[in-house]
């Protein structure tokens, strides 16, 4: 009996007790990860401003920042899309790699540039369509398939390569360089420059942002780092949703592969090393759960700019460049440990 | 006719006789309780009807027309819903986006078909309507209580007109004030003419909402009867083996 009459006002609905409502739109906003990391971002970079004016604010620092993060948050958008399924993907670096040297090879062959970046885009799909296959149809867990695929990428590189640096484009080699190096995507008079891979990248947040929130694809994804056998047993396309999420990361990291070619004017088979853990960080500064379900394309755009201001600031400020990794490493534990917080104080 | 038949359903694990030779009919409009003690057979038997398995022998007949499910979206299609024991959401969606999980609605625009969000919020907050809830359809299912989270799982069973429902253990993990609303959920369902399968180890749930009780006992059905000929004494007899059959 005393159960009972306990039980009973216990669950009472809490919004009837302190009339929660429902989220407003600028409820979401303060809730998202995301924008508190903007916010960081600009308070750095006011701060920055303030104290070297000539530096730190100048329309070349500023070009260089955002071309330095671009290849970063271009990676940092098709990972987004498998942490959301609860998976990770370790491989993307020696996916750069891999296809720098398929692309360095193609030009170096004579062949046009279209053709490399095909013949690039193909190996990061072959190699995004092994891990997807492995890790949704066959079942293996995602840290292993992808580790595994870091090493065979890497090692892939440097057999094709011959160890050596690909640097004789032939002669489409100024138009490819021109995919990575140029400004503006070539449109002339715009009032302002921004480097191609920059570009390309705000492009493709929105392109994200947009497919996350409105497609059936970008819910399952969601879905299915929620809770993946709820979304089996409701008929999502689990398999073939994981599988494509592996292939649009490594199709990400093939794209920014190319544009980082283009960009130094050279292949090399190290191209990527140890890109894959800036990735990671980017996403999980930008709020994404590495146990799946939360995250977004704005939180990769802003963790790679986050993580790469830093890196510049320290810079700018006469800190030893060793120091950075401790800041990143700081910053990745600082966001984790917000979120729990603040998700503590949801539930 | 009835909304579901069985016939002689068997089925194997290996050496292991999960069920044996069961029939059940099920007429629309009745509500079915389905009792019997862990490994009894109940899971098995409605995993075999939800099509998250064939059964090793036997037939299940849907409005008359035989059937074979090899996946769960299978028996959906033919009008078998399941709410399952753990309820199969995700936390971290939306009231709506759960209740439409993998049969979203969408709209074309362009060369592209996008969620109709709006169409869908509308369409979920008045399936809450009708079951009398007050689930909300933009919430998070996080933050929802035991009773509210039934009633979004209850609440996909109505996005299709379905024949028959399968609720697994619905009051199992609930306070007792959300057991009598999602007992009041399956009378609803029951009014709409659906055929409710209700598997529950709580006595009180099943004599309070059934027509017929039905109890499993090592795999095979050793009781089946309508609930106002039958007695909470009998029924706990019958699962425990001290009363043979009935």
């Amino acid at each position: 009996m005393s159960l009972e009459t306990n039980a009973a006002p216990a669950n009472v609905s809490i919004e009837s007790v302190v009339g929660i409502r429902e989220k407003t739109w600028a409820d979401q906003l303060l809730g998202a990860q995301a924008f508190w990391v903007a916010v960081a971002l600009f308070i750095i970079c006011t701060v920055m401003s303030l104290m070297f004016p000539e530096a730190f604010a100048s329309a070349q620092n500023f070009y260089n920042i955002t071309r330095n993060f671009a290849f970063i948050g271009i990676m940092a958008l098709g990972m987004i899309c498998v942490i959301l399924t609860g998976g990770i993907d370790l491989s993307v670096g020696s996916i750069m790699g891999v296809v720098a040297v398929v692309a360095g090879l193609v030009l170096q062959a004579e062949y046009p540039w279209w053709l490399a970046v095909m013949a690039g885009f193909g190996a990061g799909l072959g190699i995004g369509l092994c891990n997807g296959w492995l890790i949704a149809y066959i079942g293996l867990s995602p840290f292993v398939v992808t580790l595994g695929f870091m090493s065979i990428a890497r090692s892939l590189a440097i057999v094709e390569s011959g160890n050596k640096m690909i640097y004789q484009f032939g002669p489409d080699g100024p138009t490819f360089k021109a995919l990575g190096g140029g400004d503006n995507l070539g449109i002339p008079g715009l009032p302002f420059t921004l480097a191609n891979p920059v570009i390309v990248l705000i492009v493709l947040t929105i392109v994200l942002a947009v497919v996350l929130r409105m497609t059936a694809w970008g819910r399952h994804l969601y879905a299915i780092g929620g809770n993946e056998h709820a979304a089996m047993l409701t008929g999502v396309p689990v398999k073939l949703t994981k599988l494509s999420a592996y292939v649009a990361s490594a199709m990400a990291a093939s794209l920014a592969s190319i544009l980082i070619v283009g960009w130094q004017g050279s292949a090399i088979n190290a191209l990527g090393q140890s890109y894959e853990l800036r990735v990671i960080a980017s996403t999980v500064i930008g709020g994404a759960d590495l146990m799946g379900g939360a995250g977004g394309a704005f939180g990769a755009f802003v963790g790679a700019a986050l993580i790469e201001v830093i890196r510049n600031s320290l810079l700018m400020a006469g800190v030893d460049s060793n120091w950075q990794g401790a800041f990143v490493g700081s910053f990745i534990i600082i966001a984790v440990l917000l979120e729990r917080v603040r998700g503590k104080r949801r539930e | 006719m009835p909304a579901l038949e069985l016939r002689n359903i068997s089925k194997h694990f290996g050496a292991i006789h999960a069920l044996t030779d069961v029939d059940l009919a099920m007429e629309p409009g009745e509500v079915l309780g389905l009792m019997g003690d862990n490994g009894a057979g109940k899971s098995t038997l409605v995993k075999v009807i939800a099509g998250n398995f064939p059964p090793s022998a036997g037939e299940i007949r849907i409005d008359g027309e035989v059937v074979h499910f090899h996946k769960p979206v299978e028996a959906r299609q033919k009008g078998v819903e399941v709410v399952y024991q753990d309820l199969a959401l995700c936390n971290n969606l939306t009231a709506s986006a759960n209740v439409f999980l993998g049969r979203e609605i969408k709209k074309s625009l362009g060369p592209f078909r996008w969620l109709d969000h709006a169409a869908m919020a509308k369409k979920a907050g008045a399936l809450f309507g009708e079951l009398k809830s007050e689930t909300r359809p933009l919430d998070l299912v996080r933050q929802m209580s035991g009773g509210q989270r039934q009633a979004v799982a209850i609440a996909r069973t109505r996005l299709s007109n379905p024949k028959l429902v399968l609720m697994d253990e619905p009051t199992a993990a609930i306070s007792v004030r959300q057991v009598a609303e999602v007992l009041d959920l399956i009378r609803r369902l029951r009014d709409a003419g659906m055929a409710i399968v209700l598997i529950s180890h709580r006595m009180p749930d099943v004599f309070a909402v059934a027509d017929r009780v039905a109890v499993l006992r090592r795999g095979r059905k050793v009781a089946d009867k309508p609930i106002r000929n039958s007695s909470p004494e009998e029924v706990t007899g019958l699962i425990t083996g001290a009363i043979s059959v009935a």
